[in-house]
């Protein structure tokens, strides 16, 4: 990866992590810990990986992404946002009564979305669902999900696992959004999925761990899964709460909206980050 | 004595679902690994390209059918009743149900007629559960004619569609002549006296009552109501209004089927009597289907006590 394409996708994905405070904040609720720390893998997925179209967000061919992990909606909604899906300022109308941003990724109205999650679990089944569809009807798009680290102590995601690596649905690659908390604690304190990836290999899929924050490692994965002939796990260590420091790896902010003066301290670090891009 | 012909509606699903296969390639159909019992297995013989075993795992298999559904595909999923609408439930609703998706599930072994298996499989609840979910169509068929055409229709339907199956054979009652549209109500008799709702296999049972009541003088109109929902309002209360009381006759519980949703339309709508034959908050036990029927009192005798019940409820 160039220096200029690596410092485009930073740029974006700082952008994306302040469109997630700013509906987080204007929403007086939702998830922002969970969705800081996917903002680097949508990011490079919708500006570098998937092959989609803002005008034409309907297009059947089109690369097809579920947020299994529906509560990082802000990150979905902010990536969307800047991809050119819809008007930023939508981002202040989450989870307001008129808003098409609901609390959780809804297919039906906004644009951009492929599928609507919020259930634990569901989203992955469907994304497998989707793949299954692709390899069946001859479709060449690829199907991507994003999965929570806590999300895998749903037994819904080992049965889609079980079922991908059966019908050998190498056009799906689902990361792993390993952040090691979840709302009542740590994965370990709560009921950790460790071993994340000898999980999934014991599942029959192909697994990839990296450093979630790394566009240079999200992109090599991504290839490696392109050429891999099963499905492929990305296990994406993160930091929660990621690029706001007092947000980061505390478990508090997994589900809390930031006050007004958090929200200018956290604008602040977001903007002088940009900055410096 | 005639013979009269028994077939299961589970058979008319699987016959559905092969002759379906060989006029169109468009659709996909799932089983959770009971294939051989749903009737999915039919379709799987005849095109096993296009068939694909979850595997017993009924909670991913609608969020996959969702997905497929998600890229513009169809796809009619099986399970029991049970499990279909029991277990998967939750994924149903926000994955299916939410979207508004066109999925089609096609649940067999529903009701107390499942027989040996017992209260595990004895499901009662099933329609109760995907009536309460928006966007969800819910149909019941009388007979495996029926049965056979409400699964074309719903191949057509631009929704989520929950089609409940029998196990045990019962009288086919309609030739291939019969109409089936979803949302409309059928008349097999007309009468003034009292109106008898009912769909499944009470259907035959509502029609032997109506024999029974005329021997002794009164005069049952006769609806199959084969979709519970969108329920036919105009038939139901054109019902209340000209027999002035009404009996539901359903295989399943009286809280939450056809029984509740006829009762819903009318008291808000004609008040008249509504009397429920149907599960009274109870669950089943092992047995031959027939002996079950009579225990649980679903048969045509009941049905018939219980109309005179409701005329004698008339103001």
């Amino acid at each position: 990866m160039d220096n200029q394409t690596k410092l485009c996708l930073q740029k974006t994905a700082c952008k994306v992590r302040i469109g997630i405070i700013e509906g987080v904040h204007a929403a007086k609720s939702g998830h922002p810990g969970g969705s800081l720390s996917v903002a680097d893998i949508l990011t490079y997925l919708y500006f570098k990986e998937m092959n989609i179209d803002p005008e034409n967000p309907k297009d059947p061919a089109r690369d097809r992404f579920v947020l299994s992990k529906g509560h990082a909606a802000p990150a979905l909604y902010a990536t969307l946002a800047q991809r050119g899906f819809f008007s930023p300022d939508e981002l202040l109308g989450l989870r307001h009564i008129g808003s098409i941003l609901q609390g959780h990724p809804d297919m039906k109205h906004i644009p951009g979305v492929d599928m609507s999650t919020g259930s634990l679990g569901q989203g992955i089944s469907a994304a497998v669902g989707m793949a299954l569809s692709a390899k069946h009807f001859g479709d060449n798009f690829r199907v991507y999900a994003v999965l929570g680290d806590g999300e895998l102590e749903e037994g819904q995601v080992w049965e889609a696992a079980m079922f991908a690596a059966n019908k050998k649905l190498s056009n799906l690659t689902a990361f792993v959004d390993f952040n090691g908390l979840q709302i009542d604690g740590t994965i370990e304190e709560v009921n950790s999925a460790r071993p994340i990836d000898k999980k999934f290999e014991a599942f029959g899929w192909e697994t990839i761990v990296i450093d979630g924050h790394d566009f240079e490692q999200i992109e090599s994965a991504l290839e490696k899964a392109k050429k891999s002939d099963k499905p492929v796990a990305i296990i994406a260590n993160t930091v929660k709460g990621k690029g706001v420091s007092f947000m980061e790896n505390a478990v508090g902010w997994h589900g809390k909206a930031p006050g007004d003066e958090q929200y200018e301290q956290a604008m602040a670090e977001l903007n002088a980050q940009l900055a410096r891009f | 004595m005639a013979d009269i012909k028994t077939v299961a509606t589970r058979a008319g699903y699987g016959e559905a679902l092969v002759e379906l296969g060989s006029i169109r390639d468009d659709f996909l159909v799932m089983d959770a690994d009971l294939a051989a019992a749903t009737q999915t297995g039919k379709f799987k013989a005849a095109f096993p390209d296009r068939f694909y075993n979850c595997g017993i795992a009924e909670q991913n298999m609608m969020s996959i059918a969702a997905g497929i559904a998600a890229t513009g595909r169809r796809v009619i999923v099986s399970s029991f009743a049970m499990f279909a609408s029991g277990r998967a439930f939750e994924q149903i609703r926000n994955s299916i149900c939410y979207p508004n998706l066109p999925v089609i599930i096609g649940a067999t072994h529903g009701g107390i007629s499942v027989g040996e298996d017992g209260a595990t499989h004895q499901c009662n609840e099933d329609i109760a559960l995907m009536r309460t979910l928006p966007n969800m169509t819910v149909i019941n068929p009388a007979d495996a004619v029926e049965a056979k055409k409400a699964v074309f229709a719903a191949l057509d339907h631009d929704g989520p569609v929950y089609m409940r199956f029998g196990r045990y054979a019962v009288p086919v009652i309609f030739d291939d002549s019969y109409e089936f549209r979803i949302g409309k109500a059928n008349m097999l008799r007309d009468g003034r006296d009292i109106t008898l709702i009912a769909n499944g296999l009470m259907v035959d049972e509502a029609l032997k009552a109506h024999d029974i009541l005329k021997a002794e003088g009164i005069n049952a109109r006769v609806i199959n109501m084969a979709t519970v929902k969108p329920l036919d309002d105009a038939a139901v209360l054109a019902a209340a209004r000209d027999t002035g009381a009404i009996v539901t006759a359903e295989e399943h519980s009286v809280i939450g089927g056809l029984g509740s949703a006829v009762s819903e339309l009318v008291c808000e709508n004609c008040p008249v009597p509504v009397v429920k034959v149907g599960v009274y908050d109870r669950f089943g036990y092992s047995g031959p289907a027939a002996g079950l029927l009579d225990e649980f009192g679903l048969r045509a005798q009941n049905i018939a006590e219980k109309a005179k019940a409701a005329i004698a409820l008339k103001k």
